[in-house]
């Protein structure tokens, strides 16, 4: 069987599943599993683009996810006005500190020669004067923030802008926060710039959860504006009470399928643009120039190519395209919950993704989106059933039953994990291996 | 005077005895990670999960101990309940060498494969200690609670400040420095010891001598599981035991093997107690610390907290970037990156 077929065939089956999912259980289900399965496949194909195209490891993947989600809140959110009258002067005196110090020290590294060493503690010592002016200046402005009628507001809130502006600034927000670790991180060795990147991420994730003035921390920021209508006002609109006599559905159920299928039409659109990009970007001679830094840096940097350079921007893209499907992710939520992200399920499931899909293709990263988000959703009803008819035997009400019932939620992180094993024992190169094509 | 010792008291309580305990426990979940990377030459990122698996299987044999009314008061029962633990962890890990790591092993794959295996082992692990004990929060600790209550101490010394020792601390040190002590040992004195260093500097070399490298291995995986379940059952003693918190101390723990210098036993321990101090000092309030050392006269303002308590495990994520990226090799010197 050729490459194409088995693509064709292995999207048929998902799409078989998903349907069966909408025929068994419910459309609205099946719809809510699709959503999720697309935003997971952009999320992938972030994590593909650094470990697929580049061999960057990327543990980092919740933390710019994060930030994609914390975009929305900053573009979306209606405007705390009080908070904003309270902070502005402090606001502007940090950024013309934080902008003075970081154009000082790019003119002064520009200006004169310095040692890496020397350049480093320059950066530490820059970074530093920053984060202590900010404090000292901005400490009495949080306290004044978060004491703005906290159980509503108690942050600086948004610009107010329309939602969809996010899935820009999210991934630009996360393409800074990507140039600034990949700057620092990378030309580490592979396992550390792994176990750095997850601790990075887990600073990120612990800064959004405690600065509560810019995302109300554990408070979480709800009723975020949506870009497609919301079902109650579908309700009461005449021709979408229509539509449903149409199509010979009750009002209330198809107005959340019919949401739901705006949101996937939305995503479908983000997905496919991306596909596109990223697929001519890797057939590109471009691309061939990233695949031959990975396979061989000595060779392609013999060829007078900047290893360093290349790696950096890779990083860059790839987190601004995570940040893509954490802005997308908090945008169908309507809702932003720092305390929601978790690097088994925000990164080491993405990953589990690309390597089911297969590590350097793109179609593979979105068919392991597809794929693993969906047995990681149906792995607990598919658990909960099995369980039940092999534990038939013994009896309705024996403890070991309950127990194993009970817990038959956690079988998934089981499923997930052999899924991984097996994947790399017996066929390391993923469902959809990655084409190393001739050179037409 | 009395001054001076209610800020010594102070401290000792609030900042030395803590930093300790949590020291020993970071440097015994370090040790495991870098004996597993100086002999197969990973990150296991399983680790953590290695550890609650141990702690797991503990619990629920100091939970079938106590319904059959056996126990060693005024010790935890969970310490008659180890050996188990160690015993099945100890077969965890082999098996996962045998069914998992041994096959990329032999086909002498990259580190980084190893590592994304390890996730793999991860997941599984995490997906078993869950479905063991599941995901509630436990307190297993069933010994007598202190050795010494502040308000004993007070009556005793006269002091205005209070000095509360858990006997679960007494534990964690007394077994951590038997278990150092015992490692060293091992590695200094025994045949095998020293083997395994050989092994860790310089693998061709070991091979042509004759060493048996699935014996080293083999060995390292039961030092390493012994090391977490009792690293796990320790901060189980003294907290309390939830799958979720555990998967947190991986960061920690890769963070004291790391600072130390990977794959330097001596390392990690130090590794262990500067994560563990830097912890605890940085987000401790010194204000009363510094009414004390005044002499009181002067009160300052604030609570004079470095870090709120919430960013307690971002500082060991903090101290693990600055470490790689100023000197990769930890203070102590050992693998390069």
């Amino acid at each position: 069987m050729n490459y194409l077929h088995s693509r064709t065939l292995l999207f048929s089956v998902t799409a078989l599943l998903l349907m069966t999912v909408g025929f068994v259980q419910s459309w609205n289900v099946a719809l809510t599993i699709l959503n999720l399965c697309l935003i997971s496949a952009v999320m992938a194909l972030g994590v593909n683009i650094q470990w697929g195209y580049a061999g960057l490891v990327n543990f980092g993947a919740m933390g710019f996810a994060a930030l994609g989600g914390l975009a929305v809140v900053l573009i979306a959110a209606a405007p705390v006005e009080e908070a904003w009258r309270a902070s502005s002067t402090q606001i502007m005196f940090c950024s013309v500190v934080t902008i003075a110090a970081a154009s000082a020290y790019f003119v002064v590294t520009r200006l004169f020669v310095f040692t890496l060493a020397s350049k480093k503690a320059l950066a530490f010592f820059t970074i530093g004067i920053v984060v202590v002016s900010s404090i000292t200046l901005m400490g009495p402005a949080i306290r004044k923030i978060e004491s703005i009628d906290p159980s509503l507001y108690g942050y600086l809130g948004g610009l107010g802008l329309p939602v969809l502006l996010s899935w820009i600034a999210g991934p630009m927000l996360a393409a800074g926060a990507g140039w600034l670790i990949g700057k620092v991180a990378l030309g580490l060795r592979l396992d550390y710039l792994a176990i750095a990147t997850l601790g990075i991420s887990e600073i990120v994730v612990t800064l959004l959860k405690n600065e509560d003035w810019l995302s109300r921390g554990v408070k979480n920021v709800v009723g975020l504006p949506r870009p497609v209508p919301f079902e109650i006002d579908l309700q009461r609109a005449e021709w979408f009470q229509h539509l449903a006599e149409i199509v010979s559905q009750p009002v209330d159920s198809f107005s959340s399928i019919f949401v739901k299928l705006c949101f996937a039409g939305l995503f479908v659109v983000v997905l496919a643009l991306l596909m596109w990009l990223t697929e001519s970007a890797l057939h590109s001679p471009w691309g061939r120039m990233i695949r031959a830094v990975r396979d061989n840096e000595v060779a392609a940097s013999a060829m007078g190519k900047d290893i360093k350079k290349v790696h950096l921007r890779i990083f860059v893209l790839g987190s601004a395209v995570i940040g893509l499907a954490g802005a997308m992710l908090v945008t169908l939520d309507g809702q932003f919950t720092p305390g929601a992200y978790q690097p088994l399920r925000f990164t080491f499931l993405v990953w589990i993704m690309v390597i089911l899909g297969g590590s350097g293709n793109n179609w593979g990263s979105v068919l392991g989106g597809f794929f693993v988000w969906f047995f990681w959703v149906e792995a607990e009803p598919l658990g909960a059933w099995l369980i039940d008819i092999l534990t038939l035997g013994i009896g309705e009400e024996s403890a070991l039953r309950q127990h194993l019932i009970h817990n038959a939620a956690q079988m998934r992180l089981i499923v997930m994990g052999l899924l991984l094993l097996f994947v790399m024992r017996f066929m390391p190169l993923g469902l959809l291996p990655e084409k190393i094509g001739k050179v037409s | 005077m009395e001054d001076l010792l209610n800020a010594a008291v102070l401290a000792a309580n609030y900042i030395v005895i803590p930093a300790t305990v949590y020291g020993c426990q970071l440097a015994l979940g370090a040790l495991g990670v870098t004996l597993i990377y100086s002999v197969l030459r990973f990150s296991n990122f399983a680790h953590g999960e290695t550890m609650a698996f141990g702690t797991a299987v503990t619990i629920l044999v100091t939970l079938s101990l106590q319904g059959i009314g056996v126990g060693i008061f005024p010790l935890p029962t969970a310490l008659l309940a180890l050996p188990v633990g160690i015993l099945a962890t100890i077969g965890l890990t082999l098996a996962t060498d045998r069914w998992v790591y041994r096959f990329y092993r032999r086909k002498r794959s990259e580190p980084i494969i190893f590592l994304i295996v390890s996730i793999g082992v991860m997941f599984v692990m995490s997906g078993l200690v869950r479905f063991l004990v599941g995901t509630d929060d436990r307190v297993f600790d069933d010994g007598m609670r202190f050795l010494i209550t502040a308000r004993d101490f007070k009556e005793l010394t006269g002091l205005g400040e209070g000095l509360a020792i858990r006997t679960s601390q007494l534990i964690t040190l007394t077994t951590a420095l038997t278990c150092v002590g015992l490692l060293f040992w091992f590695l200094e004195h025994t045949k095998t010891g020293k083997m395994m260093r050989a092994f860790s500097d310089n693998e061709d070399l070991a091979l042509l001598s004759g060493i048996d490298p699935e014996k080293i291995v083999r060995i390292a995986w039961i030092t390493a599981a012994c090391l977490a379940t009792l690293a796990g059952t320790l901060y189980g003693l003294d907290k309390s035991f939830k799958p979720f918190v555990f998967q947190q101390l991986l960061l920690p723990i890769f963070a004291a093997a790391i600072v130390g210098g990977f794959g330097n036993p001596l390392g990690a321990i130090a590794g262990g107690f500067l994560i563990a101090f830097s912890e605890v000092a940085l987000t401790y309030p010194y204000k009363r610390l510094i009414t004390y050392l005044a002499q009181s006269s002067w009160e300052p303002e604030g609570l004079l907290q470095l870090m709120s308590t919430d960013y307690k495990y971002a500082v060991s994520f903090l101290i693990l970037v600055m470490v790689l990226l100023v000197r990769p090799t930890g203070i102590l010197g050992g693998a390069k990156a």
